[in-house]
């Protein structure tokens, strides 16, 4: 099964696990199983239309996805699934 | 909200030098430590401020830099438990920018920056059940 690395800000919505295995086939099915299973994810990572956020990043090994086929994205079995949170900011 | 978070005295070190050598820019790194005993920061590491443009009011750290930093928390059996930038010419208030992109959990520390020099440090994180910032109280070495 494919593994989804979770970024520590976001290990108090999974039981403070590090990585979710999944058997979704494409980034999207992968997230939405993961958002299901830990419902508390999907305010972080999911826009009102169930898209991912545009300021949350996935990679598929060391892509991302999106010079790749965005959340449809094929996923083998032992691909790496990075969440990344954008860290930005500054002053006002 | 009641929370409070330490910072080691070479963690602070590390920040205030490398806010002074960025100047007039601002600079940003990564905060690891433990939550044995309340929030405490060991270790601050540098990255590169990657933003395209004026880094002189913006910083962002890429998401390659950020894969490193969890993986070196995994690796080195620490905690990720922030990231620090500076405010040159500007006070360590987070700013509408600052609290777009946050992340809950994540303990945003930022160091003002006057003339060169710092001149004052705050912490802010995120509340659990809205997306404001509310001040954490730093325990730091004093200012000299």
């Amino acid at each position: 099964m494919a593994k989804i690395i979770i970024p520590t800000p976001l290990r108090k919505f999974t039981n403070n696990e590090s990585t979710f295995e999944t058997s979704g086939n494409t980034v999207k099915e992968a997230i939405q199983e993961l958002t299901t299973t830990h419902g508390g994810l999907a305010k972080h990572l999911l826009d009102v239309n169930n898209n991912i956020r545009s300021f949350i990043r996935i990679y598929v090994g060391d892509d991302d996805i999106n010079t790749l086929e965005k959340d449809a994205t094929a996923v083998s079995d032992n691909a790496v699934i990075s969440i990344i949170p954008a860290i930005a900011g500054g002053i006002a | 909200m009641n929370s409070t978070i330490t910072i080691e005295e070479k963690a602070l070190d590390v920040m205030y030098k490398h806010g002074r050598a960025a100047f007039p820019d601002e600079c940003c790194g990564f905060l690891y430590g433990n939550e044995k005993e309340g929030r405490f920061i060991e270790l601050a590491i540098p990255v590169t401020n990657s933003k395209e443009g004026d880094q002189r009011r913006r910083f962002e750290i890429s998401p390659l830099d950020y894969m490193k930093a969890e993986r070196y928390a995994l690796e080195n059996d620490t905690t990720l438990l922030g990231v620090y930038h500076t405010h040159p010419q500007h006070p360590a208030i987070a700013s509408v920018h600052d609290l777009e992109k946050a992340m809950p959990y994540f303990s945003y520390v930022i160091i003002s920056v006057m003339d060169g020099k710092e001149a004052d440090v705050k912490s802010w994180k995120l509340y659990d059940d809205k997306r404001e910032f509310y001040e954490e109280q730093v325990n730091t070495p004093v200012i000299k």
